[in-house]
């Protein structure tokens, strides 16, 4: 509370004449203050002094609320374009990707699919891969096993290789020869590189000392093979904890051998190479004939044939980019293709329906409250008090009752088997095989809406039509207004702001309102807001669920330009 | 008004009383004649016992409440002996309506409460108007009647069953009440929400209200922004604010547990509150703000003229103008905690189970009645605070020598 | 009750011999997860009981948010503020969880107790290790009830899936879940596809449009539901003939509640559900949620919880040992999904096509539920 004090005695110093000096204004030379100063210049620091004190009186709501709220809501709306995870789990592969035409009709062939298996490796050690496929699966039905599935396979890929380098020369087996081979000098830029690769990939900090460093000789001669060590270096290190020397590499440092020995350069700078286990390497490059001869994009495809399609190549190539406007075309039914934008197929079309139905059956709950709400509140406000304080108590009392106590007391009295029904047809009203089917459709939304929302359409009235004097009614009528003509010219414009204020409560609750639309909506009562609870808590699609947030954000936003425009938020006094 | 009473002339009963009854009781015989398929029947049966009852009430005005609870008797042992106990219970209903209407109509109570100078018109037009509220009123309270008598089913369903509606011992039980006041499963959450919803309420009213007011000064720069931003956590979908509340409390909590070393308990309780507390900042806000708009600004000047400093003239003088706005506003924040289920399950841990929180899952995995219990229960509390309140405001008036407002 | 203590304390001294040089290390306060109601209650009474005993300095606190628990695990996991230990989530979950890296995979054979015949922990569970962060606990069906007292008369009471469309036989209103896994299945199979080729059906665009069809015949008949209890709610008001919902409640409804209402165990379709552990818990925590776990899904005690609730225990070495319902003294066996006489025709859910298909799926389904 100590607010109150500090930011009302800061700018109450007395104000003298404030109101004299403000009329003496005249059009004729620097009018004086009482004080001696100019009248100008005591005018503006009096303006200032009034926006200071002001500001001091929202400031501490005004911080707390974008602190512990419209930080972290923005925050959650960025997600709705976010989509850096395509480029942090397969860097290379998105490299790759860049050359290859997404409108022709081939998939990519190896150029992509070795960056894609070193890649993909990497995630799966760090149990990225799935979230990657869980990720693209949004868009294309079938990502997510085929990268949950191939991530299973990728060992047995490098194992291929790994067995033929063994029966070689066993010293493909001892962790010595790799580390030995391949340490060098100069080398330190590429650790660097490769170690930010992977805190991007699992966003964690990847510091600490590795207890290698590539050489740049080696980096030349075998650029595959010391990427894939390097890589396997720093997680055996960091991750893993373990000394680099004594631990056997991955599988996939000897399928990136056995890629590296596929390029003729390669084996010609091999045959002219004399330093380190020289025999061995040369060994392998006379014997690498014997090594798997299947191209990457063949042993990926007999994995999962699904890697050979030009659809799943265009969605990876589509979402690679580390910003998206998918998820907003997503929608509002529309979706991204190779060729451009397209609307999604009709059988799949739903958010704009949604949307529409939202913003129209808030209107109808909206104007319902009005209509049942403005008669109480008036009466309320007319009563003697006593007598409106008991009746208050009338409308706070559903207030008391949870939400989703009186939202399944509706279902109780709406449903066919329900109280309203049974009773209409003990009475004969309506024949027992026809009953009315008052709920799991927009009426029942309407209706539980209505009167779970009314308190917040009486109360706001009631308060402001407690501050119109009842001696304006009296006046008008005494001048000879009719009783319609005194309501509609004198009292209803000054309860204008409680409608205001009340509808904009009411409009926007309905809008956000999701529980009782589930409950009693069924197919053709739910809202938007329903949408968006499912994909944030169970389809885990957060970016479209921030997608629809932001639109309807946006929507409301509009919504409540607009009547300020139309109506004049004067009449509100929420900003004007 | 009530030193001035009028003398109000008793209104023919032949072109007044007796063909309103007639038509009024009609309508009811039309509805039970509708029951037995004769609408028509019932209807003239109807009108002849409606005259009866307003010859009755404009003979004996002097013995009403006999007339009355007799024709209630009668009424309630036709319908029982037509059709059984259900029907006599709409048969007393009816008698006490009609006899109530005709004493009502004849002693010319209907226009008791508009001026004198008022035309046949306008007094139907009042009292249609009151008609109206009431049924209002009705659509209110309506939906909390069932769930009050479903409370003591001596089922585990949200079902009338034949004992109940046949009022037989049997159909009824107080087991959700044992459960719902004998269970660490109901009691801790119950006041969990205590204490959250008070701590929240009082939070967001106090920020809330100075805030409003310094909005409601004529020199406000970005005042269009400030608003936007004040009133969104009621605009954007809850599942959003809670899930985006969630990356900010949770981190926080961390922080105050490890670097403040706070008790884990006192920490969930914090995060909870000051969650809550931003959700209801956009009641207080939109409430006072509108009640400042018919606030006379002359009134702080004139106190301010007498010598009054700002903090005197914002109790004494602001804050009881506005304090109806103040008081709808606290009252949406507390009920915006108290029923907040959504922000709760994202940013609350076990240890912070609202009772919200307790019905929730109880209606999703197993329907109880123990919800409904504790919706009685807390209706029957809250009834009793605010009659408590209001008995005490009156009291304080009479004390005060203040004549009943 | 004697068998079972003595049982208790030697595996208590099992595996406090097992775990002692541990002990030490082991953090005291559990936060389980699981789904509230009387599921929630029988694994309290099966498992968290009986380990208190054991322990008693170790304290349970129990968050009914499995619901919930996909989403707010992912948050948590983001905000690096993991304050659950042990998940009970439905397998379907549990695969979500683990493709997202929120749950941590399990070596079950070195992590779980083996069969009292010494039978690993891998092949007692067999195929129900669905995903390697799940460690399976109850098999549990989706099936239908009926209200007995709303067959029309001198008709067979239902005894087919495909009756749920014969709105002719059998007048009223259907609840089925709303969400297109389980009805999709039903719809095709009713529309002569045979069982084994369902999924291959289900995964073509006419394949999905095809049910989607044969659904729209009773699309104006089915009220749809979204939590558990809402169909015996419904049956119970007569609100609907027949419904889905889980075997559990159904049971929970017949026999405890003594409602008017039957199974039809045709085409019941097995899902299951069990615990993951959160990926990322501190060392003390995962050691006592480890020797939770070995206590708590050993052969007893999965075969306890059968006395409980109405759903198989996931291992095979704890069917022969499902006894009688604790408070009403019924045998359990019969009532179980996983029951010969229940399982005549019994579907099994494909986990790896809904992980794959769900959300595209789901998209047409809603779509077509809004038009």
């Amino acid at each position: 509370m100590s607010n109150v004090t500090d930011a009302t005695t800061g700018a109450g110093e007395p104000m003298p004449g404030d109101n004299g000096t403000r009329t003496a204004k005249t059009e004729n030379g620097p009018v004086m203050a009482a004080d001696g100063r100019p009248l100008k210049q005591t005018l503006r620091r009096t303006l200032r002094r009034e926006k200071m004190r002001a500001l001091l009186l929202i400031a501490p709501l005004l911080i707390f609320v974008v602190v512990t709220f419209i930080v972290p809501i923005l925050s959650m709306l960025f997600r709705s374009v976010e989509n850096d995870i395509v480029q942090n789990t397969m860097p290379e592969t998105v490299q790759a990707l860049r050359a290859w035409d997404e409108q022709g009709t081939e998939p990519p062939g190896d150029e992509v699919f070795v960056p894609l298996y070193f890649d993909l490796f990497k995630a799966s050690e760090a149990k990225e891969h799935t979230k990657l496929g869980s990720r693209l699966n949004y868009e294309q039905p079938g990502l997510s096993s085929m990268f949950r599935g191939t991530g299973r396979d990728l060992d047995d890929m490098g194992e291929e290789f790994q067995d033929v380098f063994e029966e070689i020369d066993p010293a493909f087996e001892t962790a010595a020869f790799w580390h030995e081979l391949l340490s060098g000098a100069g080398g330190e830029a590429l650790l660097k590189e490769r170690r930010d690769l992977y805190e991007a990939l699992t966003g964690e900090e990847m510091r600490g000392d590795v207890g290698f460093t590539p050489s740049t000789e080696m980096a030349e001669m075998l650029p595959w093979t010391t990427k894939a060590y390097t890589d396997f270096a720093i997680w055996t290190a960091i991750e893993e904890e373990d000394v680099v020397a004594e631990e056997e590499p991955w599988e996939a440092v000897y399928a990136a051998l056995g890629q590296d020995l596929r390029s003729p350069d390669t084996v010609a700078a091999i045959e002219a190479y004399s330093g380190p286990w020289s025999t061995t390497l040369k060994a392998a490059a006379e014997n690498r004939d014997q090594l798997p001869q299947d191209s990457f994009r063949e042993m990926f495809v007999a994995s999962d044939k699904d890697w050979g399609s030009l659809e799943a190549w265009r969605t990876i190539s589509l979402y690679s980019p580390p910003v998206t406007a998918g998820y907003f075309l997503n929608s509002v039914d529309l979706t991204k293709t190779v060729d451009g934008i397209a609307a999604r197929p009709e059988t799949q079309q739903i958010y704009l329906t949604l949307f529409q139905r939202t913003l129209i059956m808030s209107l109808i709950i909206t104007g319902s409250c009005i209509l049942l709400g403005y008669p109480v509140a008036w009466l309320l406000a007319n009563l003697p008090l006593r007598t409106a304080n008991v009746l208050m108590i009338l409308v706070l009392l559903p207030f008391w009752t949870s939400l989703l106590v009186r939202t399944s007391a509706w279902k109780v009295l709406l449903q066919q088997q329900g109280i309203i029904n049974e009773i209409l047809v003990w009475l004969g009203f309506v024949d027992d095989a026809n009953r009315l089917i008052l709920m799991n459709n927009a009426t029942g939304t309407v209706i539980a809406m209505t009167h779970i929302l009314l308190p917040f359409m009486i109360l706001p009235l009631y308060s402001v039509m407690k501050t119109v004097p009842p001696s304006y009614l009296r006046a008008a009528k005494s001048l000879g207004a009719t009783n319609w003509t005194a309501f509609w010219r004198v009292y209803f414009p000054q309860s204008v702001p409680g409608i205001g204020a009340g509808s904009i409560l009411v409009f926007i609750l309905s809008i956000g309102y999701y529980i009782t639309p589930e409950i009693v909506g069924g197919t053709s009562g739910v809202f938007i807001s329903n949408r968006i609870a499912y994909h944030i808590s169970s389809s885990l699609n957060w970016g479209l669920a921030a997608a629809l947030g932001s639109i309807l954000l946006i929507v409301v936003l509009a919504l409540y330009w607009c009547y300020d425009r139309i109506v004049g938020i004067d009449n509100v006094k929420l900003g004007g | 008004m009530s030193n001035l009473t009028v003398d109000i002339p008793r209104p023919p009963l032949n072109g007044f009383t007796l063909p309103l009854m007639a038509v009024f009781a009609g309508c009811f015989g039309f509805v039970v004649g509708n029951v037995f398929a004769q609408p028509l029947i019932g209807f003239l049966i109807g009108a002849v016992v409606g005259a009866g009852v307003a010859l009755l009430a404009h003979n004996l005005p002097r013995s009403r409440r006999n007339v009355r609870l007799g024709l209630i008797a009668i009424f309630g042992l036709i319908g029982l002996i037509l059709v059984g106990p259900g029907a006599m219970v709409a048969g007393l209903l009816i008698g006490a309506v009609l006899s109530w209407a005709a004493y009502w109509l004849d002693s010319g109570a209907y226009r008791s409460r508009v001026p004198i100078y008022y035309t046949a018109g306008q007094t139907l037009w009042h009292n249609s108007f009151l008609f109206i509220c009431g049924l209002v009123f009705f659509f209110l309270i309506a939906p909390l009647l069932p769930v009050m008598w479903l409370s003591f089913n001596a089922q585990n369903f949200f079902t009338f069953t034949p004992e109940m509606l046949n009022f037989q011992a049997e159909g009824y039980s107080l087991k959700h009440y044992r459960d719902f006041l004998g269970t660490e499963e109901w009691m801790v959450p119950l006041k969990n929400s205590l204490i959250i919803a008070p701590f929240a309420t009082f939070i967001s009213v106090s920020l809330g209200t100075l805030a409003a007011i310094g909005l409601s000064q004529s020199h406000v720069p970005g005042r269009q922004a400030i608003m936007a931003i004040l009133i969104s956590p009621m605009i954007v979908p809850l599942i959003i604010s809670a899930t985006g509340m969630f990356f900010f409390y949770a981190p926080l909590g961390n922080w105050l547990e490890a670097t403040l070393g706070l008790n884990r308990s006192f920490v969930g309780y914090l995060k909870v509150i000051l969650a809550h507390a931003a959700l209801g900042v956009p009641f207080v806000i939109i409430t006072v703000t509108a009640t400042l708009v018919g606030f006379d600004k002359s009134l702080t000047r004139a106190s301010a003229n007498m010598g009054a400093d700002p903090v005197t003239t914002f109790f004494r003088v602001q804050m009881p103008l506005i304090l109806p706005g103040v008081i709808s506003g606290g009252l949406f924040a507390f009920i915006t905690s108290f029923d907040e289920v959504v922000v709760v399950l994202f940013v609350g841990s076990a240890q912070q189970q609202t009772l919200p929180w307790q019905m929730f899952t109880g209606l999703r995995e197993q329907i109880s009645p123990t919800i409904l219990a504790a919706a009685t229960i807390l209706v029957t509390v809250s009834i009793c605070l605010l009659t408590t309140v209001e008995l005490l405001r009156r009291r304080s008036e009479r004390l005060r020598g203040l004549s009943p407002g | 009750m004697k068998l079972t203590t003595t049982l208790l304390t030697s595996t208590a001294l099992t595996v406090a011999a097992g775990v002692a040089a541990h002990a030490q290390e082991m953090a005291n306060d559990m936060t389980f997860v699981s789904w509230g109601g009387a599921y929630q209650a029988s694994q309290q009474n099966a498992y968290a009981e009986p380990y208190k005993e054991m322990h008693p300095e170790v304290s349970v606190v129990w968050d009914e948010s499995s619901n919930e628990a996909v989403a707010k695990l992912r948050a948590m996991n983001e905000a690096g503020n993991i304050t659950w230990d042990l998940v009970d989530v439905v397998a379907a979950d549990a695969m979500r969880l683990c493709d997202e890296g929120l749950a941590m995979e399990i070596d079950h054979d070195e992590v779980l107790a083996d069969a009292p015949d010494g039978t690993e922990a891998s092949d007692d569970f067999g195929d129900l290790i669905v995903s390697d962060c799940f460690i399976p606990q109850i098999v549990y069906s989706t099936t239908f009830g009926y209200r007995t007292d709303m067959v029309p008369e001198g008709v067979e009471a239902p005894n087919d899936i495909c009756d749920v469309w014969d709105t002719e036989t059998y007048p009223g209103k259907r609840s089925l879940e709303k969400r297109p896994i389980n009805n999709m299945e039903w719809a095709l199979l009713c529309d002569g596809v045979a069982k084994d080729e369902v999924y291959d059906v289900l995964a073509t665009d006419d394949g999905q449009q095809r049910a989607l069809d044969k659904l729209g015949e009773i699309k104006d008949d089915v009220i749809w539901w979204s939590a558990g209890a809402d169909t015996p709610q419904l049956l119970a008001d007569g609100e609907v003939f027949m419904g889905s919902t889980y075997n559990g409640r159904l049971f929970s409804a017949i026999v405890e509640q003594d409602q008017p209402i039957a199974m039809m165990w045709d085409a019941q379709v097995f899902d299951l559900d069990g615990w993951i552990v959160p990926a990322g818990l501190p060392e003390d925590r995962l050691a006592r949620v480890m020797d939770f776990l070995h206590f708590a899904t050993d052969t007893q005690r999965l075969a306890d919880q059968a006395a409980y609730i109405s759903y198989g225990p996931a291992r095979a070495s704890s069917a022969p040992m499902v006894g009688k319902h604790a408070e009403l003294g019924i045998d359990m066996a019969p009532h179980m999904p996983t029951d010969p006489n229940n399982a005549k025709n019994t579907f099994l859910y494909n986990y790896e096509f809904w992980a794959d298909y769900r959300d595209d799926i789901d998209a047409k389904f809603q779509a077509w539920l809004a038009q």
